[in-house]
């Protein structure tokens, strides 16, 4: 059975990174912004957990609990923002942001 | 065991297309949470099991409970979705879609420069990550802690109703 290669693990990690990056992009909507972040973050965890195993080494695996934290911290402040965003302007409309003054 | 990681990249990559392109969000939600198993399936195959759980209970659990309850406190009814619609014509999407593609094919060059380089078999047990975790790692791990008491202490701030804003 030949083994995996590390190269398509990076590959995947670089297709979901490539999907987020595009929504961050393509979206208005803020709550499938915060999404797409989410799926970008979760490419870059990919990421490291393949090298990490590459090498076997739980450095990888450190590294994505980390950012398991930075998205956690991420999300809830950015989905609190959201809300007051609603409560303000009533829309989920980034570029209604622009209008606020102060 | 490789038709076990080919699977389930293909149900991350189209779980994941299908999130940026709904229209609603509760289904976009649901399409991101298979997405983010099958990515736990690929780290149990690549020898990572602790992670796996992680990224079923953090992840597709608390993180998407999150999302779940702001989606309901919002209550967005049909209105967003016609709103969705008219807000993704081509002219929009076009022009990111198409650099972000060259950008995929030049990554996708560059991994494939380098020449097969064989996964091991073995798996990194918990005992092993912890051990790193509070190693040479407890600074970041300290950081880290540091980082979601501000997160919680933020969140609290902006999520809170100030009286003054009731109009």
């Amino acid at each position: 059975m030949p083994a995996l290669p590390m190269e398509h693990g990076l590959l995947l990690a670089a297709l979901l990174f490539a999907l987020g990056l595009l929504g961050v992009l393509v979206r208005r909507n803020v709550i499938f912004i915060l999404m797409s972040i989410e799926i970008m973050l979760n490419a870059a965890g990919l990421a490291f957990v393949v090298a990490g195993s590459r090498w076997s080494q739980a450095d990888g695996q450190v590294m994505f609990i980390l950012i398991l934290a930075v998205a956690a911290a991420e999300v809830s402040v950015g989905l609190a923002l959201v809300l007051q965003l609603y409560r303000r302007l009533q829309t989920l409309d980034v570029d209604a942001a622009s209008k606020m003054r102060g | 065991m490789d038709w076990f990681f080919y699977i389930a990249a293909t149900v991350a990559v189209l779980a994941t297309v299908m999130v940026i392109t709904r229209l609603n969000a509760v289904h976009a939600l649901l399409y991101l949470i298979v997405s983010l198993l099958s990515v736990a399936l690929i780290f149990f195959r690549l020898g990572a099991p602790f992670i796996a759980a992680l990224e079923v209970i953090i992840y597709a659990g608390a993180i998407m409970v999150l999302f779940v309850f702001v989606i309901m406190m919002l209550n967005l009814g049909p209105r967003s979705t016609e709103r969705e619609s008219s807000w993704l014509r081509p002219g929009v999407w076009l022009g990111p879609i198409t650099l972000t593609i060259i950008l995929l094919i030049e990554l996708i060059y560059i991994l494939g420069q380098s020449g097969g380089d064989p996964l091991p078999a073995g798996t990194i047990e918990a005992r092993q990550v912890g051990i790193s975790l509070f190693g040479p790692y407890l600074l970041a791990a300290e950081l880290a802690s540091m980082l979601l008491l501000a997160g919680v202490v933020g969140a609290y701030h902006l999520g809170r109703e100030s009286p003054e804003q009731r109009l």
